[in-house]
């Protein structure tokens, strides 16, 4: 709190291409890495900013991906834990494309389906799938078992 | 009007659909009763119980004998592949190349949903775990119409309704119906709120009680579901609620003469044996119609559908 603007940048470097992922709920970036699939083997340099002072929503996390213009389905998923992101493709430093997410109508292969009992979560060679019966609030119904997921969705996250 | 390759849930079913299976299924219960048929001759069936069943796997053996056709038996699951590992899709895939059809019943949910997108043949439900039982719902209301009538339907379901997911999808067919529903159980073992707004939203009339007495004269259909010991967790709730509802001649006293009992069977205690010899009884029949329904639903998925 209370950086000015030359602190800021120390923590805070613009990109030159790539995306930006802004206004994350606070405590979900990490969330969002694991839904893009970003991880360890991943070789673009991520930055990660969490608790970062926010004028909308007082906290928020932010996730930098240099060099890759992620597609709209791609971070269309991350919209079940962060509805209110907004998406930035970068390119020679400037914001080109600005654009909210949506959730779409099928998540399929990023969440499990709660139920233990479930054939989904047995070793088939199927992925989950999750229909979104309604994006506000955010209910999701399995394809196999029929359970409703409405939720803590994130800690269903595979 | 039925356009379907498999039968996996009452949910996928429109009241048009219904009826053309409930129309079929009458005009086969001749052959149900040994008329002869010979609409699948050649065809074979294969039952994959992965579960313990008898009346649901003997119901459509005898269906696809009545129809001229022949029926295959996978062997208790022990016996069988999937005891060396091997997955239900692969299992299905392989026995839909030897079948025209496969009847599943596995014990886990959804298992029939995944049985058939890797089935070269239609798949039908019998039982997935707690989820569904179709061509019980189908059954069901197959006898309602016989025995009462699916018009302006006053109906109470008594027992399980917390954990018999059957009854859920019987409540949400006889909501196409615009059946007047009862729901009778003990507090513990009520309706879940989701399906009653379900019903609720869809206009159906539900009420509410944990008194059978309050609703026998008042109702056309009584539904009696066995409180099933294996859905308690501890045996003790269970005995609190096991012996909730017993039915015998003496509740019967103010009933409607035309009120028919039903029970998907088998009972333990809900429905004492003297009641069996009065014209309420209905369950012995209800389970042979079992049989014309499921006959309908193979000639129409394996067969040359509604001719």
């Amino acid at each position: 709190m209370g950086l000015n603007d030359d602190e800021m940048k120390l923590r805070v470097t613009p990109i030159g291409n790539g995306t930006v992922i802004d206004h994350i709920p606070a405590g979900q970036a990490l969330n969002v890495l694991k839904i893009l699939g970003i991880d360890r083997t991943t070789e673009a340099t991520i930055s990660v900013l969490m608790n970062v002072a926010s004028r909308r929503s007082g906290r928020k996390d932010v996730v930098k991906v240099e060099d890759r213009e992620l597609k709209e389905e791609e971070v269309n998923k991350i919209s079940l834990i962060a509805p209110g992101a907004t998406i930035n493709i970068i390119r020679d430093r400037k914001v080109v494309e600005k654009r909210t997410v949506d959730i779409p109508d099928l998540i399929v292969g990023v969440l499990r389906c709660p139920n233990p009992s479930c054939i989904s979560n047995t070793s088939e060679p199927i992925k989950s799938h999750l229909l979104v019966k309604s994006k506000n609030p955010v209910v999701l119904r399995c394809v196999y078992c029929e359970q409703t997921i409405v939720e803590n969705i994130a800690d269903y996250l595979i | 009007m039925f356009a379907k390759r498999h039968v996996i849930s009452m949910r996928e079913f429109s009241r048009d659909e219904i009826d053309s299976v409930l129309d079929l299924a009458e005009s086969l219960e001749p052959s149900a009763r040994g008329g002869r048929c010979e609409a699948l001759r050649g065809k074979i069936l294969a039952l994959l119980f992965f579960e313990p069943s008898t009346r649901t796997r003997l119901s459509f053996e005898t269906a696809m004998m009545r129809l001229g056709g022949k029926t295959l038996n996978l062997g208790p699951a022990e016996g069988s592949a999937m005891a060396k590992g091997e997955s239900l899709a692969d299992t299905i895939r392989v026995i839909g190349a030897y079948a025209d059809a496969l009847v599943i019943r596995h014990p886990k949910e959804g298992s029939a949903r995944l049985a058939s997108q890797f089935s070269p043949v239609p798949v039908l439900n019998a039982g997935d775990g707690a989820g569904h039982h179709p061509t019980q719902t189908l059954l069901d209301l197959y006898t309602i119409r016989k025995e009462s009538s699916l018009d302006d339907l006053k109906i109470a379901l008594v027992g399980d309704l917390k954990y018999g997911r059957t009854v859920h999808s019987l409540a949400y067919a006889l909501a196409l119906y615009g059946a007047e529903i009862t729901l009778v159980s003990p507090p513990t073992l009520e309706m879940p709120d989701r399906i009653k707004a379900d019903l609720a939203g869809n206009g159906t009339i539900v009420r509410e009680t944990h008194a059978l007495d309050d609703v026998l004269d008042e109702v056309d259909v009584l539904y009696i579901t066995r409180i099933q010991k294996e859905r308690f967790p501890d045996p003790y709730e269970y005995q609190k609620v096991a012996r909730s509802y017993r039915i015998g001649t003496e509740n019967l006293e103010g009933a409607r003469d035309r009120l028919i009992i039903m029970h998907p069977l088998p009972r333990v205690d809900e429905i004492k044996p003297e009641v069996d010899e009065t014209r309420h009884a209905v369950y012995f029949r209800q389970s042979f119609y079992g049989v014309p329904v499921r006959m309908a639903l193979l000639k129409m998925l394996v067969g040359d559908g509604l001719e």
